[in-house]
């Protein structure tokens, strides 16, 4: 099988293809080692956990964004062309920058945030399953940006956070052990937040973990209009 | 970038940021950097599935905890330090709880716990079978708020300063640059994780080759029982991924290729739940004799949830079901799982006390890549991320007091000359013809074939020998790339060197042992012998290989004796 990968050397920009014998069961992270092993180990990529759950290999495979070690190869289009994530500033070859995406969580205040938090005597909160599940399956983002990649108002914005960033703000907001959402809508109401996204859903088509960002910057949305109006009323 | 600071954390899995966070609430006025190979979240941690051991309910007991801690060691954990382990357990559990890990709960919303392995009664918390990845990104967000913690992602550990038995620094390449870095600390923390890439068929992360490990028995401090690794019973086949003893906890069966139960005749009461050395034995036995299914990638045991319906597998063991569809196109509902043991876990490690304290002043380790000995010869599952959290938060406190009452020690130009001579000029700049990649394919090969469940002094004699050509083989590497910034190729190759060395270790370690105990079962010693082996090993890097030296293990309160399930 022929894979044709975009390369980057720090000045130029080149496709180089390589041969790969594959068969049923091979995963593209399983070619690019295959590549590194034996054929050019100058040939960069991030890669980890190799089961979908480090969010480290995220690459376009023909053009869309996702997880090299969970993409069978036997199913892709040939040549199978392997390119970095879009949105992010290409390091070299298959790594991209992803200081400023990890800024943008940062900046939503992904973190339980309450006042009688007790580092030397900490308690058992109670939650019930269904509160659990109001948030649980904002939880499993993974940060692989494979979202952030395809998004329409990343591209244009620089500063816009991006659905990652949204989905952890949501996440703790709709956690019944959080007293911090007015603090944290406070922060995506900012004017490059929650209103720019333009609903193009790119995001949820992508997300390897199902997360539905889309959905996430929506009910964002009605929570901020609700604060909005209860600082409406005295 | 600032490169001064009172505490340096080496490793951002969940004993690095444990510790990170322990001495941030120590003092808002010590200065402290989480040094990683990869952003944190993307840390091995992340892919512990089933959950987190303590005492929490009445029908427990931290006697009963320590208990089966100890029993599961077959009696080579220090006692003194599992009793104090298992009162540190509970206290972890509710921090995450109250930074928002997302604990999976009873129908009152209180913290749910589940069957292991080993453990008399359920001690388990979990979060889903997700529970490492929660844990981490729980830790990871909550270490955001420390405003004297400084998170250094992609820098890769070289080397240790050390004067005077006393830590002065670390050295390290920066990823996007590829420049040498000299970190000057007060206190170092190695958290650097297990060395399971010594092996093939694994359930490790590839990032997982011993970097810390290997690092410190280089400069000089003692490795302890090196020779106990832990195969985990349900490794995915082919690919090694790891299909959580909670499949069994929840009340899954393994079954032969006459659909038998066979853990009835190894382990009768506990059946599929035993502690991992017994069902992987037990596994490996029905493997042998030719009662294992054959497939396509070979003979496999079958890990059997079918009758536990789609329902529970969805609330309980959803990503199971999610890798097991993805990586062997197998829905757990409807078929059985194929499974064979696969190394999961190193039980030795850097030598440290109670405290997490080496034998270099102010060097601390902790999480895998420490051996305090709470494991022993065999960990239970669901013991090793509440170690990471246990020991992360001494090993934070520890070495934020130490850097309290410390100055400085400047490290001299000539030992960062020489650091960067060492990586630059004599591995990166050599050109030699060897492939690093082919060394570890070699070293991975002889791994799986002698250094497996059952070992025998032949084949282990023969691996010491095999890795020492390997380790001749190594000084002539190629590396390809020969520029500075993102070079993958460079680290990767050092990797195997590290692998190398501590391979080497774990051999050695195997063939000097000449008993069975825990994980280390020898086919020509097949019994435990007390009277000569009731001792941790020491590996003491020497430029010939490992020099052993042996202590005493801490016997309290549990006089061995015999070890049945």
């Amino acid at each position: 099988m022929i894979f044709k990968i975009k390369r980057f050397d720090g000045k130029n920009f080149y496709f180089q293809d390589f041969e790969v014998p594959v068969k049923k069961g091979l995963t593209v992270l399983d070619c690019l080692f295959y590549i590194r092993d034996c054929i050019d180990s100058s040939l960069s990529f991030r890669m980890s956990c190799r089961m979908g759950i480090c969010g480290s290999c995220a690459v376009r495979i023909n053009g869309k964004p996702a997880l090299a070690c969970e993409t069978q190869v036997v199913n892709l289009k040939e040549p199978v062309k392997i390119e970095p994530l879009d949105n992010f500033k290409v390091l070299k070859d298959l790594v991209v920058e992803f200081d400023d995406f990890f800024l943008k969580h940062k900046a939503v205040k992904p973190y339980i945030i309450r006042n009688d938090l007790n580092y030397k005597n900490p308690v058992e909160f109670i939650q019930k399953p269904e509160e659990l599940k109001k948030y649980y399956d904002f939880s499993l983002c993974i940060k692989c940006g494979a979202c952030y990649s395809v998004c329409p108002a990343a591209a244009t914005n620089e500063k816009y956070l991006g659905p990652a960033a949204l989905v952890a703000a949501y996440r703790f907001v709709a956690d019944s052990r959080d007293r911090g959402a007015r603090e944290r809508l406070e922060i995506v109401m900012d004017d490059h937040c929650l209103w720019r996204c333009h609903s193009a859903m790119a995001c949820s088509e992508v997300c390897p973990k199902k997360i539905e960002p889309a959905k996430a910057i929506q009910l964002l949305r009605r929570k901020t209009v609700l604060e909005a109006i209860r600082r409406l009323i005295p | 970038m600032k490169l001064s600071y009172d505490v340096i954390v080496v490793g951002a899995g969940l004993a690095g940021m444990r510790a990170a966070i322990a001495a941030a609430e120590k003092s808002k006025n010590i200065s402290i950097a989480v040094i990683s190979k990869t952003y944190p979240i993307r840390c091995h941690s992340v892919c512990a599935e089933g959950g987190t051991a303590a005492v929490l309910r009445e029908d427990d007991s931290y006697d009963l905890h320590a208990w089966d801690t100890v029993k599961g060691s077959d009696f080579l954990a220090d006692q003194d330090a599992v009793e104090f382990f298992v009162r540190e357990c509970p206290k972890e559990i509710l921090l995450l709880e109250n930074w928002g890990c997302p604990w999976s709960r009873t129908k009152d919303g209180k913290i749910a716990q589940r069957a292991f392995g080993g453990h008399s009664v359920n001690r388990t918390v979990f979060a889903a079978d997700r529970t490492g990845f929660h844990e981490v990104h729980t830790l990871y967000e909550r270490l955001l708020i420390y405003e004297n913690v400084d998170i250094l992602p992609e820098i890769f550990l070289t080397n240790l300063f050390i004067e005077n038995k006393t830590i002065k620094g670390i050295a390290a390449i920066e990823l996007k640059t590829g420049e040498l870095l000299a970190f000057n600390a007060k206190s170092v923390i190695l958290a650097t994780g297990g060395a399971g890439r010594i092996y093939g068929f694994t359930t490790y992360s590839h990032q997982v080759t011993g970097d810390g490990i290997a690092v410190a028995y280089r400069c000089g401090i003692p490795l302890k029982d090196m020779e106990f690794i832990q195969f985990h019973p349900t490794g995915l086949v082919p690919s090694g991924i790891l299909m959580t003893e909670a499949c069994r906890g929840e009340g899954g069966y393994l079954i032969n290729k006459y659909e038998d139960r066979f853990m009835k005749k190894y382990a009768p009461e506990k059946m599929e739940v035993a502690p991992r050395d017994i069902v992987s034995r037990a596994m490996w036995t029905e493997i042998v004799e030719g009662r294992a299914f054959e497939g396509e990638y070979g003979p496999y045991i079958g890990l059997d949830l079918r009758h536990l319906g789609e329902e529970k597998i969805e609330e309980r063991l959803p990503m199971i079901r999610e890798a097991a569809i993805k990586f062997a196109g197998i829905d757990p509902v409807e078929e059985i799982i194929p499974v064979k043991p696969a190394a999961h876990y190193t039980m030795g490690g850097i030598h440290t006390n109670i405290k997490t304290e080496t034998p270099i002043a102010g060097l601390f380790a902790a999480g895998e890549c420490a051996c305090v000995s709470i494991h022993g010869a065999n960990r239970l599952g669901s013991n090793s991320t509440i170690e990471c959290l246990v020991f992360g938060k001494v090993a934070g406190e520890m070495a934020a007091e130490y850097a309290l009452s410390k100055n400085l020690k400047q490290i001299s130009t000539k030992e960062v000359e020489a650091e960067s001579k060492r990586i630059f000029d004599d591995i990166l700049g050599k050109s030699g013809d060897e492939n690093p990649y082919q060394i570890k394919k070699e070293l991975n090969e002889t791994m799986d074939k002698n250094l497996w469940i059952f070992r025998e002094g032949n084949g282990l004699r023969e691996t010491v020998k095999k890795i020492r050509e390997l380790k001749e083989k190594y000084k002539n590497i190629e590396i390809k790339d020969n520029r500075k910034g993102i070079n993958t190729d460079l680290l990767w190759a050092l990797e195997v060197g590290y692998m190398l060395d501590v391979a080497e270790v774990v051999a050695t370690a195997a063939f000097l042992r000449t008993e069975s105990r825990g994980a280390h079962y020898r086919l020509d010693h097949p019994k435990r012998d007390d009277l000569n082996w009731l001792k941790h090993s020491l590996a003491y890097f020497t430029k010939d290989g490992p020099r052993f030296d042996y202590i005493p293990v801490t016997i309290t309160k549990w006089p061995p004796t015999e070890r049945k399930y």
